[in-house]
């Protein structure tokens, strides 16, 4: 017998459609993802069962995917510029945002808070052909004069460019992260005659040490893939680098300056894609760090 | 114990934040070890006498302090070392807060603050406050787990073990059974009772027979006033000087 109670009226039908749309926007972010993998996969598969050789590939110096005779294709000094570039910017990043994040959240007041917000946030959103363009016609003829070198355009530029660009995002999580920690922590804290820094350091930066270790791996993704930025900065030459001047060539530029060079289907075509499997693969390597390393924190 | 030079004494003092003022001119003293009740409807202002206290305005922009406090005869308005002030005043909140350490540093939290290094000398202190706490029995076989993992009781009990830790003198609680069951409660002020010898404590409490069966003398806040403050047993049954002190113990109004 059909009563009100099962009645498809219109907020029922509404209800349903709603949950169909919900559905439909959670997966498709995945189903997008899956489907770039797939496809960028696809894209170096022919690299990687064909000419592709193991040991060359990440033992040898030699990136040379455009000879001729005896094209040959090791990433060992492109990785070395990625992490030598990723780690400078890290240097300059972590102090710098850890630093701006506890005086934002923890000492500044009122309008100086606020104007600091909206100036980090201002600096997270310049484009990264702007930094590029910075290390290309300021950092570079600074450090030319500065340190005394041939060329400015190294590890050094390419590194403190990618930092500064780092730091205002990471600040941002890092502020949200002690924001996070309960103002009744800090009261009991200072209830106890702790001083501001002594508050700050043995109460709220391990409070919210999962958040702040959000933030630095988020810095170390940017780096990691940042491409614009470090093309123009980093000198864009393959070399292992032995000090902060050389240049050095990263894997995210090697692909941006290389793939349009190529023939869809060809083995420097298939390399370059490999070099983004495996760019996705460190990537998401590093995610699942930091998940494990925030798990292993929280199960203390 | 009249006779005793007052633990605290307050003079005209006044709160206000931004426009709004939470306390008109108190005067009062607080004698060495008794146990102080402050009685009081919601927003009378007996938060805001302790926040002042312990200099707590220090991380309130908006609020500002006037009028003279002396504790020990010496006027705490203006000392410059507030962190010394609050080791000397211990705080206990309304909602207990185990900070997100362990169950050992959150007691070891204040010596350490102080220069304790010694781990001996820690242990010491962390066993005597426990005991001190009433908590002792039902955590020494896990002082490593988190302090913010135990029942909101027992959090509370940590919190007064903390409070204890750097020896106070002067102990404020603030509504402290708010979040508290019966039975912790009752053994929680059983705990206040024997703490009476060594320090002197102000009790803030919105249950009126708490003020009872603890405090030696007790004051009445109303609307920002200080209504009353006598021999508690007198605001029940003596003489008052105002109708409205006992209109409020036999809850006709609150």
């Amino acid at each position: 017998m059909q009563t009100d109670l099962d009645a498809r009226g219109f907020d029922w039908y509404m209800d349903r459609a709603v949950a169909v749309g919900v559905f439909v926007g959670g997966i498709s972010a995945i189903v997008f993802i899956i489907g770039i993998f797939l496809f960028v996969t696809r894209e170096g598969l022919s690299f990687v069962i064909g000419p592709m050789d193991l040991k060359e590939f990440f033992g040898s110096i030699a990136w040379r995917p455009t000879s001729i005779r005896n094209p040959t294709y090791g990433i060992l000094a492109l990785m070395a510029g990625t992490a030598s570039v990723t780690g400078l910017a890290m240097l300059v990043a972590v102090p710098f945002s850890l630093g701006a994040a506890i005086y934002i959240a923890e000492f500044a007041t009122g309008r100086t808070r606020e104007a600091l917000k909206v100036l980090v946030e201002l600096l997270a959103a310049i484009p990264s052909v702007v930094w590029g363009f910075i290390g290309l016609s300021i950092m570079n003829p600074l450090i030319i004069d500065l340190f005394d070198v041939p060329i400015g355009l190294t590890v050094l530029n390419a590194g403190v460019i990618l930092g500064l660009m780092a730091a205002p995002i990471m600040t941002t999580i890092a502020e949200d992260a002690l924001k996070a920690v309960p103002d009744s922590y800090r009261e009991a804290a200072e209830a106890m005659g702790a001083t501001r820094w002594q508050v700050v350091f043995q109460v709220v930066l391990p409070a919210a040490k999962n958040g702040l270790m959000a933030a630095i791996l988020l810095g170390v993704g940017r780096g990691f893939g940042e491409t614009m930025a470090v093309l123009m900065a980093s000198g864009h030459s393959i070399n292992i680098p032995t000090s902060p001047f050389d240049s050095v060539r990263a894997l995210t530029a090697t692909i941006a300056a290389e793939l349009g060079d190529t023939a869809v289907g060809s083995d420097h075509y298939g390399v370059l894609f490999t070099l983004g499997i495996f760019l996705f693969l460190v990537t998401f390597v590093i995610n699942l760090t930091a998940d494990l390393v925030v798990r292993g924190v929280r199960e203390q | 114990m009249v006779d005793a030079a007052p633990k605290l004494s307050v003079r005209d003092l006044t709160v206000r934040y931004g426009d709004f003022t939470a306390l008109d001119r108190i005067s009062l003293d607080v004698l060495p070890n008794e146990i102080f009740g402050i009685i009081g409807p919601a927003n009378s202002g007996k938060t805001s006498f302790l926040r002042a206290l312990n200099r707590m305005e220090e991380f309130q922009p908006s609020m500002k302090v006037e009028g003279k406090i002396y504790f020990n005869g010496q006027d705490i308005t203006a000392v410059r070392n507030v962190y010394r002030l609050r080791q000397k005043v211990g705080v206990v909140f309304p909602l207990p807060v185990g900070l997100p350490m362990s169950i050992y540093e959150n007691v070891a939290f204040g010596p350490r603050l102080a220069g304790v290094r010694k781990r001996s000398e820690l242990d010491e202190i962390v066993e005597r406050c426990l005991r001190r706490a009433a908590l002792w029995d039902e955590v020494k076989d896990r002082l490593n787990a988190l302090g913010s993992l135990l029942s909101g009781g027992q959090q509370q009990r940590l919190t007064i073990a903390r409070a204890l830790s750097q020896d106070p003198e002067l102990l404020l609680l603030d509504e402290f059974s708010i979040a508290v069951d019966p039975v912790t409660t009752m053994r929680i002020e059983d705990v206040l009772r024997e703490l009476k010898d060594e320090v002197t404590i102000i009790l803030v409490t919105n249950l009126v027979q708490q003020a009872r069966r603890l405090a030696d003398r007790t004051a009445f806040f109303l609307e920002s006033e200080l209504v009353e403050v006598g021999v508690t047993e007198d605001l029940f049954t003596g003489p008052v000087v105002d109708q409205r002190t006992r209109d409020y113990v036999e809850g006709r109004f609150g």
